[in-house]
């Protein structure tokens, strides 16, 4: 086992952050507020590998590019909690097993 | 093992059982509290990597923004969570497994067929010499050059989603006396004042009257 970091570290703790997220929708696919939160986990799994290949690399492009990534998950969770809040307005409850009205 | 890699271990450890607890929270407000945490060992785990400026944004935007509106929201909402928790155990070696194939997967990977330095460099536009410059100022070069217009496409991005945001929850009160600019700036003459033509002089109402005053 080495001793120093080395970019697996980086990687492998990404890979376990994103596992963790992906149970956490299965676990979760009720709640609609959790799927969402594990989503954010997700993005935070990816944008950690960015920085660390970017770091590694020594490339710049990785960072300007987890910036723009951050810049789209806070309009998403900005839309998708407004759209949770009307969901809640209108059917008191968030349970996606309930949200069937679309279907055909 | 030298402070870094003490450093690295403590927030990764602090970080995945973070997320741990996100997932498996039964109130949906720890499980934002939690979320807060692991989003702050993210960040300081940026900081490990030498990416400064995105971990503060990483704690100015998402800590002071982003999870203090999923705060909001969750406190907002009346959720039952006896409810929501159907199925958690049902689903629970489905999901144990799917983890597992993904983190064997991944550790594959990096640990037999991926190869490259392992030892980190400053991070830099390639092609440009490198200088020890600042982490922000690095990227803001980078930003207000060579990514002038997706920076204004994320502005857009970030304009239309507070438009969305507004939109969707805006609740217009029923009583409200407001006027329309529209219709008042598109209003006739014709729509305010009626000119009726009357005789002069009309036949005196029938006498059913009278009887009616008595009974009243």
């Amino acid at each position: 086992m080495t001793l120093t970091l080395t970019l697996g570290h980086y990687l492998t703790l990404g890979a376990m952050l994103f596992a963790l997220a992906v149970v956490g929708i299965f676990l979760n696919r009720k709640n609609l507020i959790v799927l969402l939160m594990a989503i954010e986990l997700m993005l935070l799994a990816v944008n950690l590998n960015f920085v660390a290949f970017s770091h590694y690399l020594g490339d710049m492009h990785g960072q300007v590019f987890v910036f723009f990534i951050l810049t789209v998950a806070a309009a998403e969770s900005a839309i998708g909690l407004a759209i949770l809040v009307l969901l809640f307005r209108n059917k008191s409850s968030i349970n996606v097993d309930e949200l069937n009205t679309l279907k055909g | 093992m030298d402070v870094k890699t003490g450093f690295f271990y403590l927030f990764s450890v602090v970080l995945l059982f973070a997320a741990f607890r996100v997932i498996t929270a039964r109130n949906p407000v720890h499980a934002v509290l939690f979320l807060m945490l692991s989003f702050s060992q993210a960040s300081a785990i940026w900081l490990l990597l030498k990416a400064e400026f995105l971990a503060i944004t990483l704690v100015l935007v998402y800590l002071g923004a982003v999870m203090v509106l999923f705060l909001f929201v969750v406190m907002m909402l009346d959720i039952k969570i006896d409810a929501l928790r159907q199925g958690f155990w049902k689903h629970f070696p489905l999901a144990v497994t799917l983890g597992a194939v993904v983190v064997l997967e991944m550790a594959m990977v990096l640990m037999a067929g991926f190869r490259v330095s392992e030892e980190p460099r400053v991070a830099r536009v390639i092609g440009q010499p490198l200088l020890e410059v600042s982490n922000s100022k690095e990227l803001g070069k980078l930003l207000y050059t060579q990514y002038v217009y997706p920076v204004q496409v994320a502005a857009v991005i970030l304009l239309v989603a507070m438009i969305a945001a507004i939109a969707l929850t805006l609740r217009a009160r029923k009583d409200s006396k407001a006027i329309n600019p529209s219709e008042q700036v598109h209003v006739r003459a014709s729509d305010r004042l009626h000119i009726v033509k009357l005789d002069p002089t009309r036949p005196a109402p029938a006498v059913e009257a009278a009887p009616e005053e008595n009974k009243a």
